[in-house]
């Protein structure tokens, strides 16, 4: 299937008719029915690659939108239902890396390139300005004078 | 017989590529006039063979010729004639076409406007994009040729993608070709100075339209092909920071970037050697991005079949383009003269704030982007970034520079004082706490954060106001003054208002999806749904026939109250030659709000699915892109840019030195 | 070379790390949508399914001892026609045990696959609505995976089997396990 999507040479847009949550699927209890929304948000579709569960149309996705569902109200928390499916798909499937060594870079890299970029930006405003002109002695300050009158 | 003219004149094209690089670096090189000359007549004769060869592709289709592979398999007979057209880049092999059609169309405006720039520049630019040429010309002909025959020809065509049929396939992909290929005139000025060993406020005016151009073109294209996502997809998404949506957003980023630091180069004569790089960059970004989207080493919804071969081939051209100019820049930008010093809190300083943060904004994109393929590379774990990733990193990145973006502009060249910027931007603090409360009030404490966001968005255009009214000294000079005032502005200091203004509309629309509401439910006919404040009718389903197609057409009424607001018709489309079922979406707008409606899969007794969205603002997110590039055509509009002017000024050393601008 | 040259380098030097970065990708055989299993070195997940046309149940208690491969099909699955030559011919030569899952199928059409196809299934479980296959982390069908003696799954293939991949991975995993 995901062979087909690829070689379906989509220039932009979604390589089938997304279609999300279906109204048989939503849970009847909105509070539990907006969990499962958030959950199914942060849950990448499998087959389709860059689109979260909750938003696409393949049938793995609904599936698993239903089986999120079900955990909820058999009363597993938030979390518990996010590990259900990475046990079985693994971290993969999470659209939010999850921050660990293997991510550090990913995650503190955009801090620290703006921290990079700040400081050498500051050392680069901190060069030393060429050197201020010295004051004219009284030598100079006289040839000033003298040439100033001169052009009146 | 015409195709295969087609494909002689592009191999022609190569050669004279190959001519037009000999001549104006040669040329160049021993400061000979006719050879230049010459080079930039091969510049419009490589257009013009080029266009040749694209207008043979365009009739293959227009006639849908089968006997062409290309054709066979990205068209069919039956289908209107835009998206027969359109088909021509609708595939790989054609839209490479496109892309050194365009590469040869900026030639050939380098070519065309170069009586104004100095000879030896022109010649150079041109020889650059030559080089440029010569590689994706070789690039379509050895391993994307789309002018190759099928024999024998098969009766039908395979046809296009339904999703690619649609009117947004006509312009997003144009639009964002000009804008990416657009980068390599700024790019070829980069590396034209680079050899030359000078940059001056001259070398910044001259390049300043053709950066400029290019960022309007990318601008419009991004925001049309967010558009089309939106309403093509069913739940209004509009951006999903999939890679390929990433990699034409890096180079508007650094686009964006170089636009701020070239007015550094030309009013102050300093951050030169961070101007070239980001020229650099800027265009490398774009290849970088034609190598994502064709190589198939990033998953993503966009992906063209694949082939190794290609993404070979583009990542050779990708490090003689790229690695050939950062190993000149290496080698040469040391050697260009420092700038002048200057104080951080000045308008210079807030530009370079500016580029300090787009660039970090742009290398969290990169680096988002990459990611899963670098610690794949590393043998780590297979990971996948979204957008959470940019949401927690991307974002609050941006936060500063929307706030710093309204104090920039009143800041003065080489010492700015911002308590006074501050103090004249009472307005728009009035405008901030106004517009949180009112969006407070409307969405009932909606999210903070989109209610934070609104009062960024109203920072930023209360700024823009505010800065504008400044320099007409609106309220506080006489009327005739004023209008005096505003008629001598400068159309360029129009744009930068207009652009911040866009962005600020922008902004307000991205902050308020998160007031948005939806209800989705199985309808039966006649039944109700009731959407944020409104009610929606279903009152009847139909069969349709398009051209290619067959289509449930769903009726409904959108009522508020007993007066009715819009009749709604979304459609599922169902493609026999495909297979395919595409929805097509029904949305009423009044530029405030949009009402979206799409239509889902029927149940066995009749009812039918049914997703509605009530979105407010988000037309803005759109508006805000169309004033934003408008700004940038209004400041490429200004007298001064105009290449001959800039030449001649710069030829008796004269700058014009006045109001602020952008 | 001064050292103020040394920051005029690094764009050149970041361009290189990226480019062997971007040339890793283009390696063959790397593809961006192979994914690895997560249960690999895991135990395999417990289930236990009806049995096609009324055999007995199928379940991982069946799997004892003895190292066994899973298959998903399914009748209306392209790629599972394609893989079933290869799959008849492993049966024939009784290369491995093969068990087969079909998912989200009609019994009847099933039925009527394996008689046009040929059946290489020791035996079959029926996985109506799908749920076996996703906590085995299946995409799709066809999906194969090899279980040790232990009951851990040691392999995973996702699409249709093909005589390369009988000879490159199945057999080198088969003297691999049993010689553990």
């Amino acid at each position: 299937m995901t062979r087909a999507l690829a070689v379906a040479a989509v220039l932009l847009g979604i390589a089938h008719a997304a279609f999300a949550v279906e109204p048989s699927e939503m849970l009847a209890n909105p509070a539990l029915e907006a969990r499962a929304e958030a959950i199914g948000k942060q849950l990448r579709c499998q087959v389709c690659q860059n689109e979260s569960i909750e938003e696409s149309g393949a049938d793995l996705a609904h599936d698993l939108r239903v089986i999120i569902r079900e955990r909820l109200k058999e009363g597993d928390s938030d979390a518990q239902a996010i590990k259900y499916v990475t046990d079985r798909y693994g971290d993969f499937v999470l659209l939010k890396p999850p921050v660990e060594p293997a991510t550090y870079l990913l995650w503190f890299s955009p801090f620290v390139i703006l921290a990079v970029g700040a400081a050498g930006a500051w050392l680069y405003l901190r060069r030393r300005p060429a050197p201020p002109d010295e004051p004219l002695d009284l030598n100079q300050r006289r040839q000033l004078e003298r040439l100033l009158l001169d052009d009146q | 017989m015409i195709i295969e003219l087609g494909h002689f004149a592009l191999i022609l094209a190569l050669a004279v590529a190959l001519l037009q690089a000999g001549l104006t670096l040669t040329g160049a090189a021993r400061n000979d006039l006719n050879l230049m000359a010459a080079g930039r007549l091969a510049a419009m004769a490589q257009f013009a063979l080029i266009a040749l060869a694209f207008a043979t592709l365009v009739h293959a289709y227009f006639v849908s010729d089968f006997s062409v592979a290309n054709v066979a398999e990205n068209s069919s007979s039956a289908k209107p004639l835009l998206y027969k057209l359109t088909s021509v880049w609708g595939n790989h092999e054609g839209s490479m076409v496109l892309w050194v059609l365009i590469l040869a169309v900026y030639g050939a405006a380098v070519a065309w406007f170069g009586d104004a720039m100095p000879p030896r520049l022109c010649a150079r630019v041109l020889g650059v994009k030559a080089l440029i040429a010569i590689g994706f010309l070789l690039f379509i002909l050895l391993t994307s040729n789309p002018f190759l025959r099928l024999s024998p020809a098969p009766e039908e065509g395979m046809g296009l993608n339904p999703i690619l049929q649609d009117p947004g396939l006509a312009f997003h992909p144009p639009f964002l070709y000009l804008g990416y290929v657009g980068n390599s005139v700024a790019f070829a000025f980069a590396v034209a100075a680079l050899i030359d060993g000078r940059v001056d406020a001259a070398w910044a005016r001259w390049v300043r339209p053709w950066t400029l151009a290019s960022w309007c073109c990318l601008t419009l294209g991004i925001a049309m092909g967010s558009w089309w996502a939106y309403y093509t997809l069913g739940w209004g998404g509009w951006w999903f920071w999939d890679p390929v949506e990433n990699a034409s957003l890096m180079p508007w980023l650094a686009g964006t970037a170089l636009l701020h630091s070239a007015i550094v180069v030309e009013r102050r004569d300093t951050l030169k050697s961070w101007t070239i790089l980001l020229a650099i960059l800027t265009f490398s970004l774009s290849l970088v991005g034609t190598f994502l989207v064709r190589s198939g080493v990033l998953t993503s919804v966009h992906a063209f079949a694949h082939d190794p071969r290609r993404g070979i081939f583009i990542l050779v051209l990708l490090c003689i383009a790229i690695g050939g100019s950062l190993a000149l820049y290496a080698w040469r930008a040391p050697t260009l003269e420092p700038g002048g010093v200057f104080a951080p809190i000045s308008r210079e300083g807030a530009l370079l704030l500016n580029n300090l943060i787009l660039a970090s904004c742009c290398a969290t994109v990169f680096i988002g982007t990459l990611y899963p393929l670098f610690l794949d590379a590393v043998g780590g774990p297979k990971l996948s970034v979204g957008y959470p990733f940019f949401d927690r990193t991307f974002v609050p990145l941006m936060i500063p520079l929307l706030l710093a973006v309204g104090i920039g502009p009143l800041l003065a060249w080489k010492r700015g004082d911002v308590l006074g910027a501050l103090q004249r931007l009472w307005a728009a603090f009035a405008a901030v706490i106004a517009a949180m409360l009112i969006a407070f009030y409307l969405s009932h404490g909606g999210p903070v954060l989109s209610v934070l966001g609104i009062g960024i968005a109203a920072w930023v255009g209360g700024a823009a106001m505010v800065e504008l009214a400044d320099r007409l000294r609106l309220f506080r000079a006489p009327w005739a003054e004023v209008a005096r005032r505003a008629l001598a502005q400068p159309r360029a200091s129009y744009g930068m208002t207009l652009a911040h203004f866009g962005l600020a509309v922008t902004v307000a629309g991205i902050a308020a999806s998160g007031f948005e509401q939806q209800s989705i439910a199985l309808l039966h006919l006649g039944q109700t749904l009731p959407v944020a404040g409104y009610m929606l009718r279903f009152d009847g389903i139909g069969k349709h026939e398009g051209v290619n197609f067959t289509a449930d057409r769903g009726d409904f009424t959108l009522l508020d109250g007993t007066r009715v607001v819009a009749q709604l018709a979304p459609e599922r489309r169902f493609f026999p030659l495909q297979q395919q079922t595409v929805s097509k979406t029904a949305i009423h707008t009044n530029l405030l709000a949009d009402f979206y409606l799409a239509l889902g899969d029927p149940d066995d007794k009749g009812g039918w699915a049914v997703r509605a969205y009530w979105k407010p603002l988000v037309p803005f997110i759109w508006i805000g892109g169309v004033i934003m590039a408008f700004g940038g055509a209004v400041s490429l509009s200004d007298r001064r840019w105009r290449v001959g002017v800039a030449a001649r000024r710069a030829a008796k050393g004269a700058l014009p030195v006045d109001g602020s601008r952008v | 070379m001064s050292w103020r040259r040394a920051p005029y380098l690094l764009p050149l030097i970041a361009f290189v790390a990226l480019a062997v970065y971007l040339s890793r990708g283009l390696a063959p055989g790397y593809n961006p949508e192979l994914l690895p299993s997560a249960l690999i070195d895991k135990p395999a997940p417990s289930f236990d399914l009806a049995g096609l046309k009324g055999e007995a149940r199928l379940s991982n208690q069946a799997f004892a001892d003895e190292i066994v491969f899973v298959n998903f099909f399914a009748s209306w699955c392209v790629p599972c026609r394609a893989e079933s030559p290869v799959l008849m011919d492993l049966a024939r030569r009784d290369v491995i045990v093969l068990y087969g899952i079909d998912y989200k199928d009609k019994p009847e059409d099933a039925e009527k696959f394996l008689q046009q196809y040929g059946d290489p299934y020791r035996r079959i479980g029926v996985d109506e609505n799908g749920r076996t296959a996703i906590d085995f982390g299946a995409y799709g069908v066809p999906e194969t995976y090899a279980i040790d003696r232990t009951g851990r799954i040691r392999w995973r293939h996702v699409g249709p089997l093909t005589a390369d991949v009988v000879t490159k991975e199945i057999l080198p995993l088969l003297r691999e396990l049993g010689a553990s």
